[in-house]
């Protein structure tokens, strides 16, 4: 029913427009595949990263100390009870808390990119992990309790200075409707740098803590516990499940405000909402693994470079991939010097550093966004 | 100052009444009245910075006015949230920011947002309306292309099947044939016209082009300066006297051959 004239054609060299029953084919493939590929790729690197250690474990035996902890059947009982500590006390605690901060790193990175339609948006170069560091130092050195009814407060005192970034962040870059590329990264440094005095500063000032700041400041997993997981957890997955349930939202919101709200979307209120939740899962991140910086803006991109810029997908697989990410960089971070340990952020940076140029040399940075 | 349609005022699809919006001291619309009933399509008209594309930001509810009202299907916009109004008008925009990696289908479907809760997905009805608006607008086969490949054009036409695929009573477009060629300009106001006299919507259309608007829509309201300064047929609101002192330029008014409609001639250069 064609009843609008077709449009000239555009010469021959065109490429053949896919038709619109592919398009829909392409849409109603199930992200299920996907996301089980991607999920079976983390399980790969939890018991990869559990296994490769000093102390030489089997790929075998670290299986199966795993799963009879997990079960609570013993097949384990041959292997040395040293070995069922190091795999469960000390390697699988940093391992998930390294997949917990990649994870929520890369989603925080994500959701700000969507929020702020700009591509270089990370929790690390926008000032909020530097800020949320602020916070969780003024708590270290405060000698205030660190945790109330067992809930820790550092990741909540770490949410305050994440919001407090973020929110003069985005009103200092903000010009008219967007947030420049410029702007973005010039507030962000500035923030970034003026959080990283005064934690310096409190950090000097009270050298009793200094180790306790530092491990905050330079961002390693050398000290995790099953305890700081269950810290950040109760903050990471309620804003995971807001932040997943806003994927299509977030779609819109990457058209311009008037047009969101013009589809029936408060975009004030959602980008309140997706900044708050995305800065307290950050911050709980870096309240117990310090700041590590470029996971969020390595993790997204490739995903979106791979997959599209769908948020329904970008932002599952962000989690995801950025777990996987993170747990392998750590493991590089313990390996490549030993017997010595080189901080995460070293890696992490390595590996961002260059894809930030790239993404920032790139003529049309818009080109995949 | 001349009310439109005095039938069924009570079920006006758009109902306006003294709208005054300014941009801090900048008052841009002074008391604009206006009211569009169901299966009419009104030609907004008017020279650049007349507040037309203001007009249609007031009352799709992206600018607070300062004083007035708007009534959508006779619900006053100003206390529905952003979901109802986008429940009751769709709008094509002058140009949007749009993400140029999201496919024209996936723009389209964007359109079915208020029809959807929080966690829903897009189902067939979604994805069936998304398919009508792109067939009826021509872009059906542009569906699998992104946004960063296709024409000023293309893009436009995508935008107006997203408004369609928000299958809303009423349609607000802002220079819905800017960047189209003569055959889609005509194509897009045809269409406008078949969806007001076949599935009854009230279109309101800011057109720059005072013949195309005149050979389309039954009626005019020519904004100057904020404010309303003639509405009624082509033939009554496009008068030579009026197209000077609104355009401050000379203009002929010449008889279409086949449907006696206004057809605007410059003076051209006369030596």
């Amino acid at each position: 029913m064609n009843i609008v004239r077709r449009a000239p054609a555009l010469g021959a060299a065109e490429p053949p427009a896919p038709s619109g029953a592919g398009a829909l084919a392409g849409m109603e493939r199930s992200l299920w595949p996907r996301f089980l590929v991607a999920g079976v790729a983390l399980m790969g690197a939890i018991v990869l990263a559990t296994a490769v250690g000093p102390a030489g474990i089997p790929l075998d035996a670290t299986v199966r100390i795993i799963l009879s902890r997990l079960t609570g059947v013993e097949t384990g009982d041959s292997l040395p009870a040293l070995w069922r500590d190091i795999i469960w006390e000390v390697r699988l605690p940093r391992v998930l808390l390294a997949g917990l901060t990649g994870a929520v790193l890369a989603m925080a990175g994500a959701t700000y990119q969507g929020v702020f339609r700009n591509p270089l948006a990370d929790p690390y170069l926008i000032g909020v992990a530097t800020g949320a560091a602020l916070g969780a130092t003024a708590v270290i050195v405060s000698d205030t309790p660190h945790s109330w009814q067992g809930l820790s407060v550092l990741p909540l005192a770490a949410f305050g200075g994440a919001v407090v970034s973020v929110l003069l962040v985005y009103s200092v870059a903000r010009v008219g409707n967007t947030v420049p590329t410029t702007t973005l990264i010039l507030a962000g440094v500035a923030v970034a740098s003026l959080s990283t005095a005064i934690t310096s500063f409190l950090m000097l000032r009270s050298t009793t803590h200094m180790f306790s700041v530092l491990s905050v400041v330079l961002g390693s997993f050398n000290t995790a516990t099953w305890g700081e997981l269950t810290w950040a957890l109760p903050y990471a997955v309620p804003a995971a499940v807001v932040i997943l349930a806003h994927g299509r939202v977030l779609n819109v919101l990457s058209l311009d405000e008037e047009q969101a709200r013009q589809l029936g979307i408060n975009p004030e209120r959602t980008k309140l909402v997706l900044l708050g939740v995305a800065s307290l899962a950050a911050a709980a991140a870096v309240s117990v693994a310090g700041t590590i910086g470029f996971v969020g803006l390595i993790v997204p991109h490739a995903v979106r470079l791979i997959w599209g810029p769908d948020n329904r997908q970008l932002l599952p697989m962000s989690i995801l991939f950025g777990a996987t990410f993170l747990i392998l960089a750590d493991l590089l971070a313990r390996t490549v010097d030993q017997p010595s340990e080189i901080p995460v952020g070293i890696i992490t940076a390595v590996c961002g550093v260059p894809f930030f140029l790239y993404l920032l040399r790139r003529a049309r940075m818009g080109a995949y966004w | 100052m001349v009310r439109g349609s005095t039938v069924e005022k009570a079920t006006a699809a758009l109902d306006a009444r003294g709208l005054t919006v300014a941009y801090g001291p900048r008052v841009v619309l002074s008391d604009v009245s206006l009211s569009l009933q169901p299966g009419r399509l009104l030609g907004l008209v008017g020279p650049n910075g007349s507040g037309k594309t203001t007009l249609i930001r007031a009352i799709s509810g992206v600018v607070a006015p300062r004083a007035g009202e708007v009534r959508l299907a006779g619900d006053d916009a100003l206390r529905l949230s952003a979901r109802e109004v986008a429940l009751r008008t769709a709008v094509v925009p002058q140009n949007p920011h749009l993400p140029p990696a999201f496919t024209a289908l996936e723009l389209v479907l964007m359109g079915r947002t208020p029809h959807l809760g929080l966690l829903a997905a897009e189902g067939r009805a979604d994805v069936e309306a998304s398919r009508r608006a792109m067939q009826a607008t021509d872009t059906w086969e542009l569906a699998g292309r992104r946004i960063g490949e296709l024409s000023g054009g293309e893009r436009q036409r995508v935008l107006v099947a997203r408004a369609l695929a928000q299958e809303t009573p009423l349609l607000l477009l802002d220079e819905p044939t800017a960047h189209l060629d003569v055959g889609h300009q005509a194509a897009t106001l045809r269409l406008m016209a078949r969806l007001c006299r076949s599935e009854g919507k009230a279109v309101l259309a800011a057109i720059h082009d005072l013949t195309l608007a005149a050979q389309f829509c039954d009626r005019l309201v020519m904004l100057h300066q904020g404010r309303v300064v003639a509405e009624g047929s082509p033939m009554e609101v496009l008068t030579p006297d009026r197209l000077r002192e609104v355009y401050g330029a000379t203009l002929h008014v010449l008889a279409h051959p086949l449907t006696g409609r206004p057809v605007l001639a410059p003076d051209g250069d006369t030596g």
